[in-house]
């Protein structure tokens, strides 16, 4: 396959989402406005200029009309996906980092980073239909782990909130009272920082990576550890294929080692391994830096990948690839 | 694109109207024309306009019409494909291109071939490091930096002593890459290369890796293709990592017959220079 490299980004890429219909690709970089391409020929279809810091994060609604994104410049923002027009602004007192839209987009879950001495948030925000009738307030405030919490995901009915991150513990939070309902248990969970959280499509299960090198794939309803999937790099980004059994894996050697060492060394590509036998069935190179975003179209036909390079790679997979043998 | 310079032909102002010499002026161009798109999808389009000196300038344009693979759309996402550019993708100009087909062809690499056993030990080069370590003075692998060389004092007593070495002896004087001994780093792209002749039009670098993958670990994957059509000129380049393999596939392949055609395997020859 001939990936198509789109260089709209002047600082590597932190996330990348495509919308439900898998037209659309929105992708978030170091640099302070994240862009919108078109997911089939990756023609910039625009950007979304307001931010002040680096995006950490992005999510899309599920009628492709709100976007919302969180920056180092402590806010989040609600954007018109159509015209880039800024529609709100959740500020906050630390930098924004995860975002991630609700079933049904009527509420939104925000992090915030330590900072000066404030630790750690989780926030949950309504969204009103109308940018008119849009408020700042939080309609709930978790707090307690330690470090940055890098992902915060919507659980199964919007009844959980599902958090991860750099104190490499996975959390079950309780939308309605607040309350922590589970922690991973420390053995079997992962060692160090958990960079990335990917929910399958139908929510049931959901695959974290990290540092350690590992990737797993858990149970959302009662956190059960799944399957482990061990790499020799650490992992910046997860994906899981919507159509076939495949998990992708993403990362690299650290970017301040990266000169140091052979290019080859650093293995900066994307792998495939398989998500029930836990065997790794392939790879695609072309970085010329960690990976640090996944994601897969919905229709499972192609995926993209966002580097610390600062280029976007969104690759068509062959024939070949659908046969590859699975159980 | 091609510009030529045609002989001014702009008509001299007392041949014209008054008002309507603008008009006229423009009228002695001729037409557009568009030839083609001929087989290979090449479309050629022809312009005929006047540059900043008044000069009637020729301009070709030479372009490749190829099909993409439609998908089926949803309503929503086909009144997207509509919209307006937004943001700084208002003002982008053509030149920038921001998108680009990779010219690199990458293949879904398999970690082994399918019923085949991986019989390198292809551990992590980061940890292992021995590959990357190569003593230019003593040109022991994966024992020591060249700095910490043990034999470089009694270097008489080692046993691969050679004239590189006696260079480094001379001290700290720098010596070009060129005149280092160990890992020559020139030739590493065209190290351990096959040349494949008599290939088949139809057949791809994906096509060739499978052919050439059983044989051993194969590090790049070459069909050269016609510029201009896109069809294979009929012959390709398999590097493999280690020349065994390659000698094994070179025997094996030699006259093996390919989708009809007979192939022709041998050594790639050195570069010229």
């Amino acid at each position: 396959m001939r990936p198509i490299l789109m260089k709209g980004h002047e600082r590597p890429l932190t996330f990348l989402k495509y919308n439900r219909d898998g037209d659309l690709l929105f992708s978030c970089a170091k640099d302070h406005t994240p862009t919108v391409w078109f997911a089939d020929n990756g023609e910039r279809l625009g950007t979304y200029r307001g931010h002040n810091g680096a995006v950490w994060c992005c999510d899309v609604s599920r009628d492709s009309t709100r976007l919302i994104t969180g920056s180092a410049d402590q806010s989040a923002k609600l954007w018109d996906v159509q015209t880039g027009t800024q529609l709100f602004t959740f500020n906050f007192d630390s930098p924004a980092r995860a975002v991630d839209f609700s079933v049904g987009d009527k509420l939104a879950v925000i992090t915030t980073d330590p900072f000066m001495g404030l630790t750690s948030a989780i926030h949950v925000k309504r969204i009103a239909s109308d940018p008119a009738d849009q408020v700042g307030e939080s309609v709930l405030v978790l707090k307690g782990p330690q470090g940055r919490i890098n992902r915060a995901v919507w659980g199964p009915l919007n009844k959980t909130i599902i958090s991860a991150g750099e104190d490499a513990v996975v959390r079950i939070w309780d939308t309605e009272t607040g309350k922590l309902l589970q922690e991973n248990d420390k053995d079997i969970g992962h060692k160090k920082t958990i960079t990335s959280l990917a929910k399958s499509t139908d929510g049931s299960h959901f695959l974290t990576g990290s540092l350690d090198k590992s990737a797993k794939l858990w149970d959302s309803r009662s956190l059960t550890l799944i399957k482990t999937y061990v790499t020799e790099r650490p992992v910046n980004a997860v994906a899981m294929s919507p159509l076939l059994n495949h998990v992708v894996l993403g990362g690299g050697q650290d970017a301040s080692a990266v000169t140091t060492t052979d290019h080859r060394a650093g293995k900066f590509e994307a792998k495939f391994y398989d998500k029930v036998l836990q065997e790794e069935i392939g790879g695609v190179k072309g970085h010329f830096g960690p990976i640090n975003a996944l994601a897969f179209n919905p229709d499972g036909k192609s995926f993209s990948s966002g580097g610390e390079d600062g280029y976007v790679r969104l690759h068509h997979f062959d024939p070949d690839y659908f046969k590859i043998p699975s159980i | 694109m091609g510009v030529d310079l045609l002989p001014i032909q702009k008509p001299r102002w007392g041949e014209l109207d008054e008002e309507d010499d603008e008009k006229d002026y423009y009228s002695t161009l001729l037409p557009k024309q568009v030839i083609g798109p001929d087989e290979h999808g090449v479309k050629k389009v022809v312009e005929y306009k006047f540059n900043n000196d008044g000069n009637k300038v020729k301009i070709t344009t030479t372009t490749r019409v190829r099909k993409v693979a439609t998908s089926r759309l949803s309503k929503s996402a086909v009144e997207r494909r509509s919209w307006l550019k937004f943001g700084d993708a208002v003002h982008e100009d053509v030149g920038a291109r921001l998108t680009m087909v990779s010219t690199e062809e990458i293949i879904f690499e398999r970690p082994k071939a399918p019923g085949q056993e991986d019989t390198n030990a292809s551990g992590d080069p980061l940890t292992r490091g021995a590959v990357l370590i190569v003593c230019r003075s003593c040109g022991k692998k994966g024992d020591h930096w060249t700095s910490k060389c043990p034999y470089k004092a009694e270097n008489l007593n080692h046993p691969s002593v050679s004239s590189v070495t006696d260079d480094s002896e001379k001290g700290d004087v720098y010596v070009p890459p060129i005149k280092r001994g160990g890992a020559d780093m020139r030739r590493r792209n065209d190290e351990n290369s096959v040349r494949v002749n008599n290939l088949s039009e139809d057949t791809r670098e994906p096509d060739l890796h499978e052919l050439f993958r059983p044989f051993g670990s194969v590090s790049r994957v070459y069909v050269a293709m016609d510029q201009k059509s896109q069809m294979s000129r009929g012959f390709g380049f398999v590097n493999f990592v280690r020349r065994e393999d390659g000698e094994k596939a070179i025997a094996k392949l030699n006259g093996y017959g390919y989708d009809n055609l007979i192939l022709a395997v041998e050594w790639a020859a050195p570069r010229p220079k």
